[in-house]
């Protein structure tokens, strides 16, 4: 089965092509530009990456496994990430945590049922300046408590 | 008041911007450098201003870009390391936020030196917002012809592009960022070669780290000399300390090299959280060994942080107070390197999960009073014993801890509870 590309992805593909040339460079793009559009890096997504780049299927795969932010499965429309690293967690992580997973009805790394949102540990976010931190889609939200998890994810359509 | 470099921008409104950066004085430094100084002028200058790589290891950078071979024929590349996935490190994000174009000015400069017509700027994948707010100003910069063709009317070419990771703390690791860049996994190379010979696409390569560039427009203006004096004898410059932890304001403080840690602390991140007391500092990121309240009278800087057993590192401070459980604390690092660690060498991946095992045990309530040396041993084990500096990240806490607080995890494998909490 191949998968339909957009003619935005397409565009994207060709300007990654012309961007890094050499070798097998485009890949990490191809997967970063793959997982934006279309959620997550199905074996479809890895054969059409194979053919572009000019690899086998399963070398993207074990490029796709190495790297923690390509989704080998579908995410909610709200991936949650919460950092448990040193810092977050000397500022409050368990409990963030834990109000995280009592406020969706899920335990880290599962999905609510509607598809809205899947709960991650991450490592440390780089934001230890404002532990504890979580990320949301590629947008970071930081000084959590309990109040702003509310005002955040209620906000969320 | 101590000398601001990296930082003096970073109050201004719209800092980020080119017309401001240029405002304040931004990119006469490269015009200065391509058109009055020859590239042996600037490395003189970088050479004398005792500037240390600010990525962790504190390699001086002038000798790290005169190993770089002359006349091989191949293209010279720089990559700049944005990996910035060091627990507890935070500072690079403020620049590429704040002032983006003082790092591609730092860029121009340094490719310039090294001979690179073509430069990478190697960020995490979770800063995404700041990948987009650093395209903005490559593409500014391009705009005003501070990139591409015959940059200031010189003659020399410059193209300059982000290489987005994904999640692998293992690639701000030189050699793994190069794999990376090549569309492989993150796995370290062996060293020798060394990059500067054998680098990116098997050319001769520079890597430094966001901060030591940022650095360098600045050496251009003021003099390697007048840099150099900025701190102790070899530790040129400022740095930037990035806090966090038990403080009141953890936050990116910059100051001279060989600024007092407790003053750090107490005066500029406003002392420890609800007036409780110090227990323990990491002082340069989460590799580093730990140091207990009672060694932290010390300066940072490379030499004086490594003559108290630790390491300056990236300049990641993380400070625990009295209420922090050590045994807690260290098993969060653990699961990091556990998890981080690229699988290639036996010792650090099995003993990562080993040690995970041991520590989880310790915290569930199943410990056993031997499990505290067994910990120790294999720390101990993967030390030295491995590809890449990752091995030495996972052991050095693990018996920097047990050394410090030994009574602490005794505790906790016998009684099966926290000693503090
Ligand atoms: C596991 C590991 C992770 C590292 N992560 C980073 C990083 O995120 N950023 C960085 O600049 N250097 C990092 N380094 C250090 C780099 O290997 C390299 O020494 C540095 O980028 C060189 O730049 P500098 O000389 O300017 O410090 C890491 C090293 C190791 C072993
Ligand atoms: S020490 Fe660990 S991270 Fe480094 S190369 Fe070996 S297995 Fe990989
Ligand atoms: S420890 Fe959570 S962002 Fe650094």
């Amino acid at each position: 089965m191949s998968i339909e590309i957009s003619e935005n992805l397409r565009k994207k593909i060709e300007e990654i092509k012309n961007k890094f040339p050499t070798g097998k460079s485009p890949i990490l793009p191809l997967l970063h530009a793959f997982q934006d559009e279309l959620g997550y890096i199905s074996l479809e997504v890895e054969e059409e990456i194979a053919n572009i780049v000019g690899v086998s299927p399963v070398y993207v795969r074990e490029v796709s496994t190495f790297y923690s932010m390509f989704n080998n499965q579908p995410v909610g429309k709200y991936h949650i990430q919460v950092c448990g690293n040193i810092t977050c967690w000397l500022r409050g992580y368990d409990e963030i945590v834990e109000y995280i997973k009592k406020k969706l009805g899920i335990d880290i790394g599962e999905t609510t049922s509607d598809g809205k949102f899947t709960l991650s540990r991450v490592e440390c976010l780089g934001m230890c300046d404002h532990a504890p931190v979580m990320q949301i889609n590629g947008d970071f939200y930081g000084d959590l408590t309990f109040e702003k998890i509310d005002e955040i994810l209620d906000s969320l359509e | 008041m101590s000398v601001k470099i990296l930082t003096k921008h970073f109050g201004i409104k719209d800092s980020h911007k080119i017309n401001v950066y240029m405002k304040n004085g931004g990119y006469k430094q490269a015009e200065k450098a391509l058109k009055e100084m020859k590239p042996e002028e600037i490395l003189e200058e970088v050479k004398k201003s005792n500037l240390r790589g600010r990525g962790g290891a504190g390699f001086p950078t002038g000798l790290k870009w005169s190993f770089v071979p002359k006349d091989t024929g191949k293209p010279v590349y720089l990559c700049v390391n944005s990996d910035e996935s060091e627990p507890g490190t935070f500072k690079d994000r403020h620049i590429l936020e704040k002032d983006p174009h003082m790092l591609i000015e730092g860029i121009i400069i340094t490719s310039y030196t090294i001979g690179a017509n073509e430069a990478y700027i190697y960020i995490r994948g979770e800063y995404y917002p700041q990948a987009i707010r650093l395209q903005e100003a490559i593409e500014e910069a391009y705009q005003k012809g501070f990139l591409g063709e015959n940059i200031f009317g010189t003659g020399y070419k410059l193209d300059l592009k982000i290489y987005r990771g994904a999640g692998a703390y293992i690639c701000g690791e030189e050699t793994a960022l190069l794999e990376s860049i090549e569309g492989k996994k993150g796995k370290p190379r062996l060293k020798p070669p060394f990059p500067a010979a054998v680098g990116l696409y098997d050319c001769p390569t520079v890597i430094n780290n966001v901060e030591t560039i940022a650095d360098i427009p600045t050496i251009v203006e003021k003099g390697g000399e007048w840099f150099a004096s900025l701190g102790p004898e070899r530790n040129g410059g400022t740095k930037l300390f990035a806090v966090s932890g038990h403080v009141n304001k953890p936050g990116v403080y910059e100051h001279e090299m060989g600024y007092p840690l407790m003053k750090l602390i107490n005066e500029d991140a406003g002392g420890i959280l609800d007036g409780l007391k110090l227990k323990a500092v990491i002082p340069g990121g989460s590799s580093v060994p730990i140091l207990r309240a009672e060694e932290c009278d010390i300066n940072l800087d490379y030499d004086s942080v490594m003559k108290a057993g630790s390491m300056l590192g990236s300049g990641a401070v993380i400070v625990m107070s009295e209420k922090t459980c050590m045994v807690k604390a260290l098993s969060r690092l653990i699961h990091f390197y556990k998890d981080e660690s690229c699988g290639q060498c036996t010792p650090c991946r099995e003993g990562t999960g080993w040690m995970l095992k041991i520590i989880n045990r310790i915290i569930a309530g199943k410990g056993r009073k031997e499990d505290v040396d067994t910990l120790y041993y294999i720390a101990k084990g993967i030390m030295g014993h491995t590809v890449c500096p990752l091995g030495d990240a996972a052991a050095m806490p693990v018996i920097s801890f047990i050394n410090k607080f030994r009574d602490e995890f005794e505790y906790y494998a016998i009684n099966k509870k926290s000693m503090v909490e």
